[in-house]
């Protein structure tokens, strides 16, 4: 009788909390108003949410981009298609691997840091501080953050990409000898500006989207201890790993089906 | 903050790096720059018996320059013949009349392409016209077949 009780109230818990997150959503959007009055709270959310991120997104590209090269090469080599390594880089880093990994990456490095910071702001009552002074820190502290991340996402997406492609090329054409003629020729014929590039755009968007309101839901949700922090910033993480990899799926298949 | 003038441009730095790789990869990689704008070209059609693995924006080539793209594939109900509509660039507007269309495949496993050999004719092909001496796409399996079919009658 025990386990019935037991997924039905986790069931439950689980719908009150999609429940507020999209009230909490709701609730921040008209923090669009704040930001305008007062650009540079967003100005400084992108600074911690984007710049800090600058060096994990690019240093990274470009060794997924080398790695690619190195094991594509020895797969290609076998059918004599080495010229096709460029076309098969540049495809899986605009498509898939630019957005998704930058989201999981930024999940680790902005998310986490967002849920604690929100979540230690809860604990140490500065957001009812706020509120006590008729600030709603809903609008104020929160909605920047969040703009911050969607508007960071797509940047550090074409980043990566694009540092992953240039690390591609450093390895396939310096290390591994692949002529570079057709490794650009073959990359622009079959990449697709709309197609390939602006479908990667549109995804690493929603996954900024979703990364960073799963990020700073959890800090706003989080029990008021440090150990309610500390979980927090873990299902932060974990649920953002999972949502991007699921929307990823979706979204591919809506994207990429017809063609 | 004293470091705001810093951060500033930080974050600016930050978009303006964003930007350019976005645009490295518009131009760079993708093929964006090759679009074609159509107020810059011309229809011509053709018809095939068989248009094989081709598709919209396959390239068409003269003597394997690309002169323009493939912009619409249709069939005729009546004659079950694959119509292939393609836009040249207008700056490649000297095609004889009798000019060949044939569908080739770059490569042994590649992209299908429209190749069209000039004729001698000393009339050009217009906007809207047809071209009338096609080879069809050629189709591996049949080839295969007609390859083991011989093969057997030996």
């Amino acid at each position: 009788m025990q386990i019935f009780q037991y997924l039905g109230a986790t069931t439950r818990s689980g719908f009150a909390k999609l429940g507020r997150a999209t009230f909490f959503l709701f609730h921040c959007l008209p923090g669009l108003i704040d930001v305008l009055q007062r650009p540079h709270l967003l100005i400084r959310q992108i600074y911690s949410v984007g710049v800090l991120s600058f060096l994990l997104i690019t240093i990274s590209g470009l060794f997924v981009g080398m790695v690619l090269a190195l094991q594509g090469y020895y797969t290609l080599s076998d059918f004599g298609a080495e010229a096709s390594l460029g076309i098969m880089i540049a495809a899986s880093l605009v498509r898939e691997l630019g957005p998704v990994v930058t989201a999981l990456l930024f999940a680790g490095r902005a998310g986490s840091a967002l849920s604690a910071e929100i979540g230690l702001m809860k604990t140490t009552e500065q957001l009812s501080g706020m509120e006590m002074m008729a600030v709603d820190p809903i609008r104020r502290v929160i909605f920047p953050r969040f703009l911050a991340g969607i508007f960071s996402m797509p940047l550090l997406a074409a980043l990566f990409s694009a540092i992953g492609i240039v690390g591609g090329y450093m390895v396939g054409i310096g290390m591994l000898g692949v002529d570079e003629g057709p490794f650009w020729s073959q990359m622009q014929a079959g990449i697709d500006f709309y197609d390939d590039v602006v479908n990667g755009f549109i995804k690493s968007l929603v996954f900024g989207f979703v990364v960073t309101w799963i990020a700073l839901f959890e800090g706003y949700d989080a029990m008021p201890t440090s150990e309610g922090i500390s979980r927090a910033t873990t299902r932060t993480v974990v649920n953002s790993a999972f949502s991007v990899l699921a929307l990823d799926f979706i979204l591919t298949a809506l994207m990429f089906g017809d063609t | 903050m004293s470091n705001t003038y810093t951060q500033d441009t930080l974050v600016g730095f930050f978009v303006a790096c964003g930007i350019a790789a976005l645009f490295y990869m518009a131009l760079q990689v993708s093929n964006l720059s090759s679009y074609l704008d159509t107020s810059d070209t011309y229809t011509i059609t053709a018809s095939f018996d068989n248009s094989g693995g081709l598709k919209v924006k396959s390239k068409v080539s003269v003597a394997g320059v690309t002169v323009g793209r493939v912009s619409a594939i249709k069939l005729d109900k009546n004659r079950y013949e694959s119509i292939v509509e393609m836009q040249i660039e207008k700056k490649f507007n000297t095609l004889p009349t009798d000019t060949t269309a044939s569908i080739f495949t770059a490569g042994l496993l590649g992209e299908q392409y429209v190749s069209l050999e000039p004729g001698g004719s000393d009339e050009y092909l217009q906007d809207g016209d047809a071209i009338d001496i096609t080879q069809s796409a050629i189709v591996l399996e049949q080839v295969i077949g007609q390859f083991l079919f011989k093969k057997a009658s030996e």
